[in-house]
C-alpha cells in the first residue's frame, strides 16, 4: 500500500512524471472514482471524516472550512478554488518542493476541491520567483486539458474547470488569505476584514476557498484510496503524512515526508543526521519564521498539532530552522524581525510603525548600543503586536519568535548589553 | 475611462509593443475584469523593457482603463516590478533566516567587493543589479541567490565566482 502519497512520484534528480507515467502510478484514480458516482456533498464528507487540516500554517480543518460554502441549491453561482502557492515563510521549503516534483498531484488535488464546492474556475497563486514551478505547472495543465481532466464536461460529470496560473511579484502579506484575493483582483495587497469570510464573499464577491499546495496534494490519496488507508498513515491523532523540513547546521538538512507524529527527534537524528561536528542544538523554530521557539527539552515531542501546542508554539508549516550554539540568537531574532519589517502591509499601525522600531532596536543590539531600556521596549511590543492588536496575523506571526526568543535567551540579550557587542562575532 | 488621467501626462504614455499587447490580451481572457490584470501587465511590459518606466506606466493604464494612481498603488508595493532600470543581470539575493545561519553576510560581503555594489545597486557597466530578496523556498541548500530566472544554491566564495563570471560573458 502506498504510505508516501505525496512524494511517491518525487525524485528531483530527473523531470517531473508526465501524464502517462503519473497515470500508471494511480495518477487521477480519483477522478474515475468520482465519475463513478460521488455527488460533492459526497466528497466533502469523505474529506471531513479524514481528519486533513490545512498545511499553509493554520492548521484548520479542510472538509470544515469547505462546508462553510453555502449550499447551491441547483442553481450554482460563480465560485473559485485558489491555492495558495505563495510560499515566502522563511526557512519554509515544501510547496515548491510539490510542484517541481510532481505537478499532477497538485492539480488533481484542485479537481477535487473545485468539484466539491463547484467551482468552475481555479487560480493557482504562484509566488513570482518560482519560475521552475510556473513552467512544470502549466505544462502538466496542458496535458490536463489534452486529456479531457480540465476543460468541460469533466469525465462525463457534467463538471467544467479552468485552472490559471497567477505569478505574483514578491510580497509575503499576499499568502495571507484575503490579501492574496486582494492581489488577484489586481488591488494593493492589503489583508480585508473578516467577516465575511472569503468561503462566503471571496474574489469578486464570490464563495471562494483558498487553499495551500500541501493540503491540495492530500486529496487524490484520501479520495483513491479512502479514509481508512488515510487515518492509517498516521502515529498519533493528526491524520495522514506532512513534508518536514530542516534548515541550519545539521549535516543532511533536507525535506521529507513523514507520518505524522513521529518524533522530533527522529526526524533531527535519524533523518538530519544530527548537528554539524563540534556544535550542539540550542534551539529551534518548529515551522517557519513565525513559531515560538522551542528547546532541545522538546526533542521527544511529536509532530501532531496539539503536542507543538502544547509546549506553546504551532506545527505550522512543518520546516523546521535550526538554531546552534555558536550562532548567536539575537542575530537570529533580528534577521527575522527585518523581514517582518519589511514585509509589513503597512495598513494598521501598530505593524507598520512597530516592526520597523523593534528591527532599529535590534540593529542597535548587534552593534552593541543596546540599553535595558531598548529591551523593556522589546518586551512590550510582544503586547502590542499581539494577536487580536493588529488588523492580520502578520505582526502576531513576529511576536512569536520575539516573544519565545526573550524569554529563553534572556541572558544572551543582557549580555550584548554589558559586553557592548555581540558576544558571538 | 481615460478622463482619470490628467491629460497631458497620457500624452506622455509610450506605444507598448504589438508583443505586449498580444500578451496582455492574452491575460485579459483570463480574469473576470481588466483590473485584475494589472499586476500581469506591468510584469510583462518589464519582461521585454528591463523595467517599468512612467511611460510604460500610463501606457497601461490607457490600455486597461485603470486609473494611473491605482496602478502605481499596485506597482509600488510588489519587490518585483522594477520603476528605476535595473542592470542586465538582477541578483536576488536570499538574505532570510536559515541563509543567514548558513553564512550569507560573508556571501554578500563578498558580491561587494567583487562587483563593488550592495543591495539596491547596480553595477557601472549596467551589467548587475544586486537585491535582497525573502527566503527563496530552497532553505535546505543555503545560502541561495537567483540571477535573472535561475537559482543558485550551496554557494560558496568559489562558486559565486564562477557564476559572476558566467553571466558577464552571457551577452
Ligand atoms: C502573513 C501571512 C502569510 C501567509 N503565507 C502563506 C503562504 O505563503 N502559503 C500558505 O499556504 N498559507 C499562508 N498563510 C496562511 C493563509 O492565510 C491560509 O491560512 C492558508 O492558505 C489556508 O490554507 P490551508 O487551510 O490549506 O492551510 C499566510 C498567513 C499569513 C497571516
Ligand atoms: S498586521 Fe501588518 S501586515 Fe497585517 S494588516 Fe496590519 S500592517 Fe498589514
Ligand atoms: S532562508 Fe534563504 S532560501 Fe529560505
Amino acid at each position: 500500500m502506498v504510505n508516501k502519497p505525496l512524494t511517491k512520484n518525487i525524485d528531483m534528480s530527473r523531470p517531473p512524471l508526465d501524464m502517462a507515467a503519473y497515470e500508471k502510478n494511480d495518477g487521477y484514480q480519483s477522478l474515475k472514482t468520482i465519475s463513478g458516482g460521488l455527488s460533492p456533498a459526497d466528497v466533502l464528507q469523505i474529506v471531513k471524516d479524514s481528519g486533513l487540516k490545512g498545511r499553509g500554517g493554520a492548521g484548520f480543518p479542510t472538509g470544515l472550512k469547505w462546508s462553510f460554502v453555502p449550499k447551491s441549491n441547483g442553481s450554482p453561482g460563480q465560485r473559485y478554488f485558489v491555492v495558495n502557492a505563495d510560499e515566502m515563510e522563511p526557512g519554509t521549503f515544501k510547496d515548491r518542493l510539490l510542484m517541481e516534483g510532481d505537478p499532477h498531484l497538485l492539480l488533481e488535488g484542485i479537481i477535487i476541491g473545485a468539484y466539491t464546492i463547484e467551482a468552475s474556475v481555479a487560480y493557482i497563486f504562484l509566488r513570482g520567483e518560482y519560475k521552475v514551478s510556473e513552467e512544470r505547472l502549466k505544462k502538466a495543465i496542458s496535458e490536463a486539458y489534452e486529456k479531457g481532466y480540465l476543460g468541460k464536461d469533466i469525465q462525463g460529470t457534467g463538471f467544467d474547470l479552468d485552472i490559471i496560473v497567477h505569478t505574483s511579484a514578491g510580497r509575503y502579506i499576499c499568502g495571507e488569505e484575503t490579501a492574496l484575493l486582494n492581489a488577484l483582483e489586481g488591488k494593493r495587497a492589503n489583508p480585508r476584514a473578516k467577516p465575511p469570510f472569503p468561503q462566503v464573499s471571496g474574489l469578486w464577491g464570490k464563495p471562494t476557498i483558498v487553499n495551500n499546495v500541501e493540503t491540495l496534494c492530500n486529496l487524490p490519496g484520501i479520495i483513491a484510496y479512502g479514509v481508512d488507508w488515510y487515518q492509517g498513515l498516521s502515529l498519533g491523532k493528526d491524520h495522514g503524512t506532512k513534508l518536514f523540513g530542516i534548515s541550519g547546521k545539521i549535516k543532511k538538512p533536507g525535506c521529507w515526508e513523514l507520518p505524522l507524529g513521529t518524533s522530533i527527534r527522529e526526524l533531527l537524528e535519524e533523518y538530519g543526521g544530527g548537528m554539524q561536528e563540534g556544535l550542539e542544538l540550542r534551539a529551534f523554530l518548529p515551522g517557519g519564521g513565525s513559531t515560538d521557539f522551542m528547546l532541545p527539552e522538546h526533542l521527544d515531542v511529536k509532530l501532531d498539532y496539539d503536542e507543538i501546542a502544547k509546549v506553546g508554539s504551532r506545527l505550522a508549516t512543518g520546516t523546521m530552522i535550526l538554531l546552534d550554539n555558536k550562532t548567536c540568537p539575537v542575530g537570529m531574532i533580528g534577521n527575522l524581525m527585518k523581514f517582518f519589517a519589511h514585509e509589513s502591509c503597512g495598513f494598521c499601525t501598530p505593524c507598520r510603525d512597530g516592526l520597523p522600531w523593534v528591527d532599529e532596536i535590534f540593529n542597535e543590539f548587534e552593534s552593541g548600543r543596546g540599553t535595558e531600556k531598548d529591551l523593556k521596549i522589546l518586551h512590550e511590543h510582544v503586547d502590542y503586536l499581539g494577536p487580536g492588536k493588529t488588523f492580520c496575523a502578520l505582526a502576531p506571526g513576529a511576536t512569536a519568535p520575539l516573544g519565545s526568543g526573550l524569554k529563553y535567551f534572556a541572558e544572551d540579550f543582557e549580555r550584548h548589553i554589558k559586553e557592548k557587542r555581540c558576544p558571538y562575532d | 475611462m481615460n478622463n482619470n488621467i490628467i491629460a497631458t501626462t497620457s500624452a506622455r504614455a509610450r506605444i507598448l509593443t504589438d508583443e505586449e499587447i498580444a500578451e496582455i490580451d492574452h491575460e485579459i481572457d483570463l480574469y473576470p475584469d481588466k483590473q485584475a490584470v494589472g499586476l500581469e501587465a506591468l510584469k510583462i511590459v518589464q519582461k521585454h523593457q528591463g523595467w517599468v518606466s512612467d511611460e510604460s506606466m500610463l501606457a497601461i493604464s490607457k490600455y486597461l482603463g485603470i486609473p494611473i494612481s491605482d496602478l502605481e498603488g499596485v506597482a509600488t508595493f510588489f519587490n518585483l516590478v522594477y520603476r528605476q532600470p535595473v542592470g542586465r543581470n538582477v541578483i536576488l539575493f536570499c538574505n532570510s533566516v536559515s541563509c543567514w545561519i548558513m553564512g550569507c553576510k560573508s556571501m554578500r560581503a563578498h558580491i561587494n567587493d567583487k562587483l563593488g555594489v550592495d543591495f539596491g545597486e547596480t553595477t557601472d557597466d549596467k551589467e548587475f543589479t544586486f537585491l535582497p530578496v525573502p527566503c527563496l523556498g530552497d532553505c535546505d541548500k543555503a545560502p541561495v541567490m537567483m540571477v535573472g530566472d535561475d537559482l543558485h544554491r550551496n554557494l560558496s566564495k568559489e562558486s559565486i565566482n564562477k557564476i559572476i563570471s558566467e553571466y558577464k560573458t552571457r551577452s
